[in-house]
């Protein structure tokens, strides 16, 4: 089977995307849930970035590719205060114990 | 030869995400996802979008890991091996699912190639300040709202809590 380069990367966007949905599934730390997202994100962006290579409009792809890591980092940093406060109100990180807390 | 490169990058990006999911302690998680950015930003290089690598380096494999390690200073590493919500064989079978499904994108007679690539017009600059300028403004709004999530992150005091039948004086 003849694969290209842009097939090898567009495999490893499937990889990334798998291990972050399968993280995503069984984690339960808050902290680890921004870090599963990030790992999703960044697979998200390769793969912006690889459909611009593809299109032959990698300029889009890369302006495309900012606004998602902006928004990545707005996410990360929203998500870790957010952590923080969790765990200084309800002394856990754990999102099920959170869920059945009353405050 | 180019291809050699994509896939030990790739295979190094996903043993790194893989461990980094699985690690017991935070900070290992935290140092794994940092070199998965790094990776992708050598793979996002490669693919001739050196900006984006740049700016993925430097933000990714940077800022968000000094944030993630003073967040983990600031809550304690918790060292914790919970059982997951939902059964881990259920989680693989959706994900296999996933990727059976992706398969089926990959796998074409006619596989992706440079060859059928065509020149663009506009430079990155073009693209990002004229064509996509409504993009600019959304990141300015959400660089606001990290600012904000920044002063909760940093705030000392806890959140108020408010206990029904409390006499405030």
């Amino acid at each position: 089977m003849n694969i290209s380069a842009l097939n090898i990367v567009l495999i490893i966007i499937i990889g990334l995307l798998g291990v972050g949905l399968y993280g995503l599934l069984i984690t339960r730390n808050l902290i680890k849930i921004v870090l599963v997202l990030q790992i999703l994100v960044k697979s998200a962006m390769l793969a912006l970035v690889l459909a611009g290579k593809a299109a032959g409009n990698l300029d889009l792809g890369q302006s495309l590719a900012v606004t998602v890591i902006v928004a990545d980092t707005v996410v990360a940093v929203v998500g870790l205060a957010l952590a923080v406060q969790v765990r200084r109100r309800f002394g856990t990180l754990d999102v099920p114990q959170i869920s059945t807390l009353r405050g | 030869m180019e291809s050699f490169f994509y896939i030990i990058l790739g295979l190094v990006a996903i043993f790194c995400a893989y461990r980094a999911m699985l690690a017991q302690r935070l900070l290992s998680s935290i140092l794994y996802l940092a070199c998965v950015s790094a990776t992708v930003s050598v793979i996002l290089y490669l693919l001739g979008a050196q900006q984006v690598a740049v700016i993925e380096l430097s933000v990714g494999a940077g800022l968000v890991t000094v944030l993630m390690v003073y967040a983990l200073s600031v809550v304690g590493d918790d060292a914790q091996d919970l059982l997951s919500v939902i059964p881990k064989p259920l989680a693989f079978c959706i994900v296999a699912l996933l990727a059976v499904l992706a398969g089926f994108m990959v796998y074409n007679p006619n596989p992706m190639s440079d060859s059928t690539l065509q020149t663009t017009s506009f430079s990155l600059a073009t693209v990002l300040w004229q064509v996509r300028v409504l993009d600019v403004w959304i990141q300015i709004a959400l660089i606001f709202s990290g600012v904000l999530g920044v002063l909760g992150l940093l705030s000392e005091k806890a959140a108020p809590t408010s206990k029904k039948g409390e006499v405030h004086s």
